[in-house]
This record gives structure tokens, sequence and C-alpha cells, in this order.
């Protein structure tokens, strides 16, 4: 292999790997993305890498610039690690209680993080990024995964390709739905190689979790999802999220965090339905960050409760 | 016979403070069409004036959205349940609680 210049040079290219000893259909191959590999250890590194390399290339990211942007999750952490290789300064708005191992690996990486009201969820945390942004007198730049058109064009052009080039006969993609960048550029890529293939979309039970929202209106839908791209869009509750993520250890060797387990749970659906086909599953990250939860050494019930509790997709 | 149809929080307060509910009717639109005879200010709530869903808005027939379905025509019987939850944004989902352990 040709020697990285750089840890960025390893974002992407993840392999695909024959799950199809977990597939209730005989007929239906399932094949999964191990977007774990990713450096900084999820999906969300290309879309850090696509936002900050586009803001660069546009001018809008000058050296001695600092991102803002709202995550407590991978994005962050993806973006802290694309920051601290190319010199930027980062700063993560994250709700107040997020677990302890994500505030660190953020802390580690060199972000500064600013912290929003825990009963305002993310939907707070995305207000409080705005007004932040509005009210800064430096250099402050807010690429906003949930609205930036290199969040799914970085699907499109990457992990779309990976799976065609690895799996020309894919007739179903599954995957989960946060920002919907993944199944924004995966779908259209696939779409347009071969228009016969459907895309599943997997959703956690996010709206009964989320106590905070005064009427319909403060929902959200992100900007950049546009329905018309998916052709199935379903609920995984917790319970079987986390019997999905503990067979794909058990069962398959695959140590994956909780919404793998979820989009693996939507994959098994998609091949009760079909009867015959090869789908491809994308696993969002490893199982690190979520060995706290018990997710493998706890009795069921426990992490299931848990589970509807913590931040998973 | 009636469909269970379950409510988000930010919903019961017009349905007397209840969580679930039922409604007749074969699909969706005729359920949502007997709540609202039942519950008057659910009106515009989940289905607007002109006769489509709220936007900030997703309904499942048994966890499958139906906007991939058949949206409001799509077809319910008695075993169906119906849930109704508002859009939040994806990616991190809902106010994160710390895990024990982390504590």
């Amino acid at each position: 292999m040709p020697v990285a210049s750089s840890v960025l040079d390893l974002i992407g290219n993840t392999p695909l790997v024959d799950v199809s000893a977990l597939s209730p259909a005989p007929g239906v191959r399932i094949l999964a993305k191990l977007e774990g590999q990713n450096p900084g250890g999820s999906i969300k590194d290309r879309i850090a890498k696509a936002m900050v390399e586009a803001a660069e290339a546009d001018g809008i990211l000058k050296p001695g610039a600092t991102l803002l942007e709202p995550s407590s999750g991978n994005t962050g952490i993806g973006l802290a690690l694309v920051c601290r290789v190319k010199g930027f300064r980062l700063r993560i708005v994250l709700p107040e209680n997020v677990s302890v191992e994500r505030r660190q690996l953020l802390e580690i990486f060199g972000a500064e993080i600013v912290s929003s009201p825990a009963a305002e969820g993310s939907n707070g945390a995305v207000r409080m990024a705005q007004r932040m942004v509005a009210e800064a007198s430096d250099d402050v730049v807010f690429l906003y995964q949930y609205a930036n058109p290199n969040n799914p064009r970085s699907h499109e052009t990457g992990t779309g390709p990976e799976i065609w080039r690895d799996c020309p006969e894919v007739t179903d993609v599954v995957a989960g739905l946060g920002t919907s960048g993944t199944l924004m550029g995966v779908g259209r890529y696939l779409k347009s190689r071969n228009p016969a293939v459907r895309v599943w979309a997997v959703e956690p039970p996010a709206g009964e979790l989320v106590d905070g929202l005064r009427s319909l209106d403060d929902g959200f839908v992100p900007p950049v999802f546009d329905p018309s791209v998916l052709d199935r869009k379903t609920i995984v509750r917790p319970r079987e999220s986390v019997e999905w993520t503990r067979r794909l250890t058990a069962e398959v060797g695959i140590f994956a965090g909780i919404s793998s387990g979820a989009a693996m749970a939507g994959a098994a659906r998609a091949a009760e339905q079909l009867g015959e086909g090869v789908i491809v599953v994308i696993l969002a990250d490893g199982g690190w960050k979520y060995l706290s939860t018990g997710a493998w050494t706890d009795p069921l019930d426990e992490v299931v409760e848990r589970a509807r509790r913590i931040i998973y997709f | 016979m009636p469909v269970e149809v379950r409510l988000p929080t930010v919903l019961r307060q017009h349905a007397a403070g209840q969580s679930r509910v039922k409604g007749q009717g074969t699909t969706v639109g005729e359920v949502f069409g007997d709540l609202i005879r039942q519950f008057p200010l659910l009106a515009g709530q989940v289905v607007t004036d002109d006769g489509t869903l709220h936007r900030f808005v997703n309904v499942y027939r048994n966890d499958d959205d139906i906007r991939f379905l058949d949206k409001l025509n799509t077809t319910v019987g008695d075993d169906d349940v119906i849930t109704i939850l508002p859009a939040v944004a994806g990616g991190t989902a809902g106010p994160p609680v710390a895990p024990a352990a982390a504590d």
C-alpha cells in the first residue's frame, strides 16, 4: 500500500463484508460497509473532510479561522480530527449532559466545548450555534452539516461509488437516517447507475424521546433531505437495535455501534420482504463509544431503558 | 373496529392528555377524520387545511412511514398501530443523558 501523507488520506474506501449468515431470507445476500474503519471512527469523517476542504477551496475558511458546529457525536469528532490536522480551531456546541466519552474525545482532539441546555436537545444546540455565529466578531465559520451540500455530496462522490465499484449487483441499500446525507448521496449515486436500486432509511423513534417541543412548529427537517430519493422509511426501536448490535459481534465478529444494529435490523426486515436480492447495509461507526451503555454486557431490559435516553444515531 | 393511534407529547394536550387514542376507519386519513371529530383541537395539527400532512409531522403504520406507502390513503386494520411523531434533528437524537457508568 502507498504511504499515506496524513491520516486524512485514510478517510473513505471502507471495506464491504458479507454478513449473509445474518440474513433471514436465503435468497437475499447482505453486505455490510464498515464505516467504523475510518480514522476518526465513523462515516462522519467523510463529511468533515469534504465540508472543510470545500470551504477552504471557496475561500470561506482562511488560515487561523475558527469553525463552529453543533454536534455531540461523530461529526464533532470528525471535524476535530480534520481541524487538528489542518490547523483550524474548532468550537463544538453540545447539550450539557452528553456522555463523558464524547466530551473527552472532542477535547483530546483539541476542540473547545460550549454547552447548550440539556432540555433543548439537538435543536437547542443548533439554535445556539446559529446565535453564536450571528454574534461572533472573529473569523467564525459555521459549516452546518444539516444544510451543507458537501455533506450529501461526499457520499455521492465517495460512499456511493465505492459501493458500486465493489458490488455492482446491489439491489437495495439500507442506512440510518440522521442528517440524511448518507441516504441522499448514496441513493442518488446508485440510482444514477441503476434506477431500480431501492433506498431504505432506518430511523430511531427520536420524536418520542424529545419532550422539549412546545409545538409541532418547533420541529425540524434537515434542509439537505429530499424524500424523493427514498423508497421506504422505517422506525427501528432500541430493543431491536441492541439485539442486532449484539448479533453482529456474536455471530459475524463485527463490533459496531447501536445505530449499526438498527441498520442491520432494517436490512433483515427488508430481506424478509424482498425474498431475493443483494442488500448493502451501512454500519456507521464502531462499538467503542457505546461500551459504557452496557449494550454487550448488561441485561437487555436495562440496556434498552438506557438506550432510550442516549444518543446512538 | 377502532385502530390505535399513539400521540406524541406535544399533541396530547389536545386529546385530554391521552397518549393512546382510538379512531374508526379503513385508511389513515379516515382514522384521523374520526379523531378530529372526537378531539376538535387536533384539527390542522397533523393534517393541514389543504389535506396534506403537516411538514413537521411523521406518521407511521406499524413503524413504516406512510409517506412512502400510500400516504393518507394507506390502509389500516384492527391490529395496526398508527404512530404520530414530530420531526426532529437527526444525528443527535434528543436530549442525551450520560450513561450511569460514566458518572
